[in-house]
């Protein structure tokens, strides 16, 4: 069947603004959706000139430049009676025919014969003509354009009418050409465009998508996104080249923000007063930033300089008004700053905490005084682990570290903070410097939110950590410990990114500190706090265990979605310790190494064999561990196996003691051949139940001794197809 | 497109230009509300105006108290109490942008010299069940206005849909007059903003900073919420048409209102705990729901007439 030839298809969702963020995926939602319904339609794929998309925050548009004019047709075969009753010997149609061909509204002549499994039957090949593209248009704009995800849809026309970002106030359907009469709502499908809202004019006719995309440019609305991205870049270092060693701070996503939020991006250099640098560079940059969506600017010593970027939806600023106006702005909102500044300024950090007792952190738990009291005693408890666990903290560092755990949330009640609420924590620490407590301290308040997701920076210091895991684990002891645990995927605590720092803390600050500790010592805080009857409804019982459970389940997440290990062997090393997180991640790393040796998978297999006859036994008769007899060993393969054991036990032991656990897996796989010619040739189930239970006791031995490392029955092997490692 | 004008030179002027603008456009001109708002939302003529079928129109200016914001009359940008402009277009036109800017031209603000984004703002009134959709509108930079497609109001689903346009006319003024401070602002061609308004800044941040008695608040809050949940609990109980259609109602719906501004000014006096903060909310949206939900059954009286349903 020839192809019938194929004719441009172009669609613009005029839209009121679509929020910026949003505009990438709901293009991607529609060139899915279009293509999609065609293919339904009976569309080949490859007839389809793949869909082009564009967009800008008043237009959504898919062009495909050939679209076939018609669906194909297509041809169904409908069988009826079976030959032998329907055909006469004559060869006439019986009765049976004559009633098919009734039914299927043609001439008993049409029907015809085809051979199945079954024999012969009588049949009719229907062909479906296919429907004029055009029309099948009419239908499937609408449908794929009120198809689009988004996250909160309006309506504006009244319940009855569509659902969608935001109104829908043109829509451009051409075909080959034609407008496709379709409707949105009331909007009725035309030929016409409009131009940027300031500069270009309404309603301007299209022909086809080379005239639009002219017409568009004439009327200041540049199509593709890629464009403005390059004109704004292209633009700002234009403008920064006149000043001696400019630069814009590379922004990436503010960049995105913009070429999604105009349609005709133009940037503007503005300047503020230099005294104003004196406001800590953070505050400064949140205000341009987050308030302003302005670049920032610095000089060729990478400080900040005076300067900011505007990016105007206009093509250029004659009269100098709308520089003046940027600039008027981020005065005020500087002014702001700078008032709050020096106001915080007024109070210590210290004369603070009185203030946090009406600052309340959750009602059952107490107010953030309460927190802070907790947060301190905790970090003295791990300052002591962690010098148990080997690590060394000088008696000033540890009084430091403590008291920043204490003044860690005073900056809550501070004007700044209320105001730029994602300064918390680095308004504690600019303060602190300004105060002129020791650095240690103002860098550990500084940090102590960190990470506030995967892919954040941790607490530069070992100060910062500890508060940092201070903070959380209060948290999230006490929640747990009134009833507030998370439950399926409802957390409006953020509990889960709160456990989600104290993991990856502990992975990969190495901090010798393990899950049960945090959770005993957070636990103990509170213990003691309820003597002084403090959180009253707190209870251990609700605290201790399931938030145990929670950390390994974080940690689990974390090796699996984070790390990307494969899930068996993280369930492996899991399940021979999931206590000290930064040594769960050593083991695992080599585990992952040995995983595609050739020993390692048949072994793992062996293990599990293992297990299982032990299991076996114990269920069936009762079979409990005892003393091992190697003079009872058989010699020949029992006997080598004891021996081989003997050695790679030793191998494997000093690999660990030097902290080489790679060597030490090595070792342990290499026990493949002896194990594997055991199992080949020795009956372990041996009627007599000295050798039996013996035998046992070497697979017992066997799989104790070589489980602490990962538990390798939970090694699940591979497809040969399939090597790739975790 | 409106003839161009020269920018409006005082605060009035610009009142006066607004209101013109939209009485031309069929809007109702109406007087500010008599009662302490937090904003022109919650005045009658559009919480209660956005619910049910009927169309309207109208445009009021509201003083606005928002007792957080309170700065000692210090703060050039801050206010305790502001001014907003607030217009009610039902259902709205579709070309409700061209003439929301038209309105900026009208004031004096040559669009082609400035530069104008919409840029993704929902609102949310939780202590009145009501959100919408919309813009911050941005003028240079300045945040001008507050462009909402009202989707519920009350709890309840809107049908048709109501736009709101709430223009910040201190903003405004300071912009058409480039002024640095609200303060500096000229009312009239003699009278400045801060003559006006300074004092009252002054005394109202004192007062509810310092001074408010928060026994006395708590108490009075819990007389209104008592009085407001006495009547929605007789509406319940009347049944006789006649007596229903008399029913004091829109009385109920005022004290709704003082409830909301009392947990405003016991907020700013830092009365409220986090926790009491969620409940006292939840207190109040649950009378605005019930006022909104009464409100359309007096005025709807047969359910078919009454479109919009509970949420």
């Amino acid at each position: 069947m020839a192809e019938p030839k194929g004719k441009e298809f172009l669609l613009e969702i005029g839209v009121e603004e679509v929020p910026a963020w949003m505009i990438p995926s709901a293009l991607e939602g529609l060139k899915q959706l279009l293509t999609e319904g065609l293919v339904k339609l009976g569309f080949a794929p490859e007839s389809l000139a793949p869909f082009q998309m564009y967009a800008t925050p008043r237009r959504l548009v898919a062009f495909s430049a050939s679209l076939p004019s018609r669906q194909p047709t297509t041809e169904e075969l409908i069988e009826g009676p079976p030959r032998r009753i329907a055909i006469d010997a004559s060869g006439k149609p019986a009765m049976p025919a004559i009633k098919f061909a009734e039914k299927m509204g043609i001439p008993p002549e049409k029907l015809i014969t085809v051979a199945t499994a079954k024999g012969e039957y009588v049949a009719f090949k229907k062909i479906r003509q296919g429907r004029p593209t055009a029309e099948l248009l009419k239908e499937l704009v609408p449908q794929a354009v009120l198809g689009i995800y988004w996250p909160r849809a309006m309506y504006w026309e009244g319940k009855g009418g569509p659902h969608f970002i935001r109104p829908i106030r043109w829509l451009l359907v051409l075909y080959g050409g034609k407008t496709i009469p379709c409707a949105i709502g009331s909007v009725q499908a035309g030929k016409w465009t409009w131009g940027h809202r300031q500069l270009g004019k309404a309603k301007l006719a299209v022909k086809d998508f080379a005239s639009y995309r002219q017409t568009l440019r004439d009327h200041f609305v540049i199509l593709e996104p890629a464009e403005r991205r390059v004109r704004i870049q292209e633009l700002s270092d234009s403008l920064l080249r006149a000043e001696e060693g400019l630069r814009s701070k590379q922004d990436p996503g503010l960049l995105e923000t913009h070429t999604y939020l105009t349609e005709y991006p133009t940037p503007l250099l503005g300047s503020f007063d230099p005294s104003y640098l004196a406001l800590p560079e953070e505050v400064l940059t949140t205000v341009m930033r987050g308030h302003q969506k302005y670049f920032a600017v610095e000089d060729a010593q990478g400080r900040l300089a005076p300067r900011f970027l505007a990016i105007m939806e206009t093509d250029a600023d004659r009269k100098g008004l709308i520089r003046h106006g940027h600039e008027r702005v981020l005065r005020a909102r500087f002014n702001d700053a700078r008032f709050f500044w020096e106001s915080d300024g007024r109070t210590t950090l210290a004369d603070r905490l009185e203030w946090l007792r009406t600052v309340t952190f959750q009602a059952k738990l107490g107010s953030y005084f309460d927190k802070t009291a907790r947060m301190q005693e905790l970090a003295e408890q791990l300052i002591g682990a962690i010098r148990e666990g080997g690590g060394a903290v000088s008696p000033e560092e540890a009084a430091q570290i403590v008291r920043a755990a204490r003044l860690s949330k005073s900056d809550l009640t501070t004007d700044l903070v209320k105001e730029f609420t994602e300064l918390q924590g680095i308004i504690g620490g600019l303060l602190a410097r300004r105060e002129g407590l020791p650095e240690e301290i103002a860098t550990a308040i500084y940090d102590h939110y960190l990470p506030q997701s995967m892919e954040d920076a941790l607490p530069r210091s070992l100060g910062g950590q500890i508060v940092s895991l201070a903070d959380r684990m209060d948290t999230l002891a006490g929640c747990f410990g009134v009833g507030l645990a998370p439950t399926g995927s409802k957390d409006p605590l953020g509990l889960r990114r709160a456990a989600q720092g104290v993991i990856r803390i502990l992975a990969e600050n190495k901090l010798p500190l393990t899950l049960e500790t945090l959770v005993a010592k957070s636990c103990e805080v509170y213990t003691v706090a309820q003597r002084l009857g403090e959180a009253p409804e707190w209870s251990e019982a609700a605290a201790r265990t399931p938030l145990g459970e929670f950390l390994v389940d974080r940690l689990r997440y974390y090796l699996r979605e984070v790390r990307g290990f494969a899930y068996d062997e993280v369930n492996a090393v899991l399940a021979a310790g999931r206590n000290d997180v930064a040594d769960a991640v050593r083991r695992l790393e080599a585990l992952a190494q040995i995983r595609p040796t050739e020993n390692f998978e048949p072994l793992a297999a062996a293990f599990k064999r293992m297990k299982n006859i032990l299991q076996q036994a114990r269920e069936s008769y009762g079979y409990a561990e005892g003393e091992l007899h190697p003079e009872w060993f058989q010699p020949g393969p029992e006997l080598a196996l004891y021996e081989r054991y003997l050695a790679v036990y030793q191998e494997a032991e000093r690999a660990k003691q030097s902290g080489n656990i790679l060597a030490a897996l090595q070792a342990i796989a290499s026990l493949r051949p002896a194990v594997d010619l055991f199992f080949d040739k020795i009956l372990v189930m041996d009627k007599d139940a000295r050798l039996r239970n013996n035998r046992l006791g070497l697979l017992a031995t066997l799989l104790r001794q070589f489980s602490t490392i990962a538990d390798f029955a939970e090694i699940v092997p591979r497809e040969p197809t399939s090597a790739a490692t975790g | 497109m409106a003839k161009q004008r020269q920018p409006a030179r005082t605060l009035q002027e610009l009142i006066f230009r607004l209101s013109q603008f939209w009485d031309e456009r069929g809007c109702v001109i109406q007087q500010p509300y008599d009662l302490e708002v937090g904003a022109g939302t919650s005045c009658p003529e559009t919480f209660l105006r956005a619910l049910g079928p009927v169309p309207y129109k109208v445009a009021y200016v509201q003083p606005s108290r928002r007792p957080d914001d309170g700065r000692y009359g210090e703060n050039p940008n801050r206010l305790y109490k502001h001014l907003q402009m607030q217009v009610i277009l039902k259902p709205p036109p579709a070309d409700v942008q061209d003439q929301y800017l038209d309105s900026l031209e009208a004031m004096g603000i040559r669009l082609r010299d400035h530069e104008i984004k919409f840029e993704e703002d929902n609102w949310e009134n939780p202590t009145l069940g009501a959100w919408g959709i919309g813009w911050q509108v941005m003028l240079d930079g300045l945040e001008i206005t507050q462009f909402t497609y009202f989707q519920q109001c009350g709890g309840l689903d809107l049908d048709p849909i109501s736009v709101e346009l709430t223009y910040g006319l201190e903003r405004l003024a300071a912009f058409l007059q480039d002024a640095d401070s609200v303060y500096a602002v000229r009312w009239n061609e003699s009278t400045s903003y801060g003559q006006i308004r300074l004092a009252e800044e002054l005394q109202f941040s004192v007062y509810q900073f310092e001074v408010a008695d928060i026994t006395m608040l708590w108490k009075q809050l819990d007389l209104y919420e008592a009085e407001a949940q006495r009547l929605l609990l007789a509406w319940r109980g009347c049944q006789d048409p006649d007596a229903r259609r008399r029913f004091p109602l829109l009385p109920a719906y005022e004290l709704v209102l003082k409830c909301s501004h009392l947990f405003n000014l016991l907020d700013a006096r830092g009365a409220v705990s986090v926790t009491e903060r969620a409940t006292v909310i939840g207190r109040v949206r649950q009378l605005a729901c019930g006022v909104a939900e009464a409100w359309l059954q007096q005025q709807y009286p047969s359910p078919e007439a009454a479109p919009a349903s509970p949420a």
